[in-house]
């Protein structure tokens, strides 16, 4: 705290009004982010009223009756619900129970690796995939696994492990596995990067008062580094299960054929589907509703639990 | 720093187990992009039997002519290229000027105006409602939709205002105030030239993910002129792939054999095409993006 003269009173002991009147170019500097959040952000959640009315194009969003439930009903009702509730939290779980403890455990190898010129190519090489394109990953994914001429199939049917044509890709059962791993295979060097930021911060003292003591690398990764690391665990984990209802959409419809529909339809591609091609908005809209509505109690939760756990709110 | 204290058996052990994973892992994350680089010059009857593993065969450009003469990409290409540039500044403008205002502890109205712009992160309208809202201002087929939609992100414009708050005090303002300075000349003269590392890590972000989307062009757009690269792809790569999946087991004659395996060379060859600009950049970047992650993961 300087006592600088320039200091004295910062704005605070004048009057509102002068204040405001000496931020009026920072109002201005707000403007465009504030026009544009208004128009794409907080005009469509004026618009899903249309989940609560049966909306006809001709009269607009204002003069559409209103239903109240029906659309949600019938989405309950429908067949479905259960399937694609089911897909969704089966991919979700799925994508979390694998590509959660992995970036930790790339981390701790990398941070415990001595080879400075080994780490940092690992580094380079693991993060490269993140910024590759969903399109191209799933491109790839169809290139690989193409059925007659995919290199997985070369591969197998040369090893003797396979015989004709792989149907990996039309296989509705392979489709999480697929979908998850090359999630993995994208994501994994990206999200160590938070992890191997943590442990740069662990104390090394630490480490040397261990070796005195005759401690082995990897005694010490498991009761040092990883110990070091379980508040960012646990943090990180606790803001990926708030978004347990949030697949990645562009992803889960790449790779969507009529094949694997079965286990690849999930609620946000059905929106998409029932909304926009076939022009049921209001059911879509219900349907949006209902997956974002969970979402919403799924973060507030977790910042619960957060701040129950004595860690930093969310907000 | 090397202790005198020689390696234990215990070390060397976990030492040899630590590298053979890592290096195992090295290899399955680097060998999918290697192969589409040495397919992209093999010949495509080679890689399709499952002849090219290591090193390209038989060098052949044929996946390449093609490219280069299937004008969706290169109008992609010079679509995505302006998308990208407006996209970029608008994005990063606006978190600039916003993260700016908001950094400002006399700024009155801040918190409400701060609760305002994250309320949107934890709700949304959703796909139809904003759908039906763009189509209500007259933007449905316009490219603009494309610059704007998503341009102000929220994440960024908190990672700015966390920036600046640590990096100019109030008092440095105040100063320069007293010699007449309003906060306009004082965000162009000292506001950018002290953000570099901020500005740099948000346009890197903005450029990447309007480079690689796709989603909008798809919901948004209608004519093809218009369409960028990533759609582009998106026909040549995924649905395409997808349509020939079932035929692909059917009996062929010699031509439509060749015709796949030209399509085949082609996918390959497109997606380093595609991909070449952001693989270029990236070595040099990477610190960049490394630090993105970190001043993010401050708060939001």
């Amino acid at each position: 705290m300087k006592s600088s003269r320039l200091n004295t009173g910062s704005g605070n002991l004048k009057p509102l009004s002068y204040r405001i009147w000496e931020s009026r170019q920072l109002y201005i500097f707000l403007l465009p982010a504030i026009v544009l959040v208004i128009i794409f952000n907080y005009l469509p959640m004026y618009g899903v009223t249309i989940a609560f009315k049966d909306f006809k194009p001709h009269l607009g969003i204002i003069d559409s009756p209103w239903v109240g439930l029906k659309y949600f009903d019938r989405f309950f009702s429908m067949p479905m619900f259960t399937v694609i509730l089911k897909n969704t939290l089966i991919l979700s779980f799925y994508m979390l129970l694998a590509g959660f403890p992995l970036p930790i455990l790339l981390a701790l190898m990398l941070n415990s690796a001595s080879n400075q010129k080994l780490k940092k190519l690992v580094q380079t090489i693991t993060y490269a995939p993140h910024f590759i394109s969903i399109v191209v990953i799933i491109g790839m994914v169809n290139i690989f696994f193409s059925p007659s001429m995919g290199i997985v199939k070369n591969l197998l049917n040369s090893l003797g492990w396979l015989e004709g044509n792989l149907g990996v890709l039309i296989d509705a059962a392979a489709f999480p596995h697929l979908y998850v791993w090359s999630g993995v295979w994208q994501g994994l060097g990206w999200s160590s990067i938070i992890y191997l930021s943590a442990l740069s911060a662990v104390d090394q003292s630490m480490h040397e008062a261990a070796i005195i003591d005759g401690a082995s690398k990897f005694q010490r990764v498991l009761k040092i580094d990883l110990p070091s690391i379980l508040p960012t665990i646990v943090i990180l984990l606790i803001l990926e299960s708030g978004s347990i209802m949030n697949v990645g959409f562009e992803k889960v419809f790449l790779m969507q054929n009529s094949f694997n529909v079965s286990t690849s339809e999930v609620i946000n591609t059905y929106v998409y589907k029932i909304g926009i091609r076939e022009g049921q908005y209001s059911l879509s809209a219900a349907i949006g509703l209902f997956n974002s509505g969970i979402n919403f109690i799924m973060i507030l939760l977790v910042n619960q639990i957060s701040k129950r756990l004595g860690q930093e709110s969310l907000w | 720093m090397s202790k005198p204290i020689s390696q234990t058996r215990q070390d060397k052990i976990y030492d040899i187990f630590n590298y053979t994973i890592l290096i195992l892992l090295l290899l399955i994350v680097a060998y999918p992009l290697y192969f589409v680089v040495i397919a992209s010059f093999s010949d495509p009857k080679l890689v399709a039997t499952g002849k090219v593993l290591f090193w390209p065969k038989s060098f052949d450009f044929k996946g390449y002519l093609e490219v280069l003469n299937y004008t969706p990409i290169w109008v992609g290409y010079r679509n995505t290229l302006f998308y990208t540039l407006f996209f970029t500044f608008l994005s990063v403008a606006t978190s600039l000027l916003a993260g700016y205002s908001l950094s400002r502890k006399a700024f009155p109205g801040k918190v409400i105006i701060t609760a305002f712009l994250l309320f949107t992160m934890f709700f949304n309208g959703g796909l139809i409602p904003t759908y039906l809202l763009v189509k209500e201002i007259g933007l449905y087929g316009n490219p603009l939709i494309i610059i704007l939609l998503g341009a102000v992100n929220i994440t960024n414009i908190i990672i700015s205002r966390t920036f600046m708050r640590s990096t100019l005090p109030d008092e440095l303002f105040e100063a320069a105030s007293i010699d007449g300075c309003s906060h306009f000349s004082f965000f162009f003269r000292i506001v950018l030239p002290v953000s570099k590392a901020l500005i740099a890590v948000l346009v890197l972000f903005a450029a990447v993910s309007q480079w690689n989307s796709w989603f909008n062009a798809m919901i948004y757009l209608r004519d093809p002129g218009y369409m960028p690269l990533q759609m582009a792809l998106r026909d040549l790569i995924v649905n395409q792939s997808a349509m020939s999946m079932a035929s692909e087991n059917a009996d062929m004659g010699g031509d439509a054999v060749a015709q796949i395996y030209l399509v085949e060379a082609m996918r390959y060859a497109v997606i380093i095409v595609s991909t070449l600009p952001i693989m270029c950049v990236y070595p040099f970047v990477q610190k960049y993006f490394v630090k993105g992650v970190m001043i993010g993961s401050v708060k939001g």
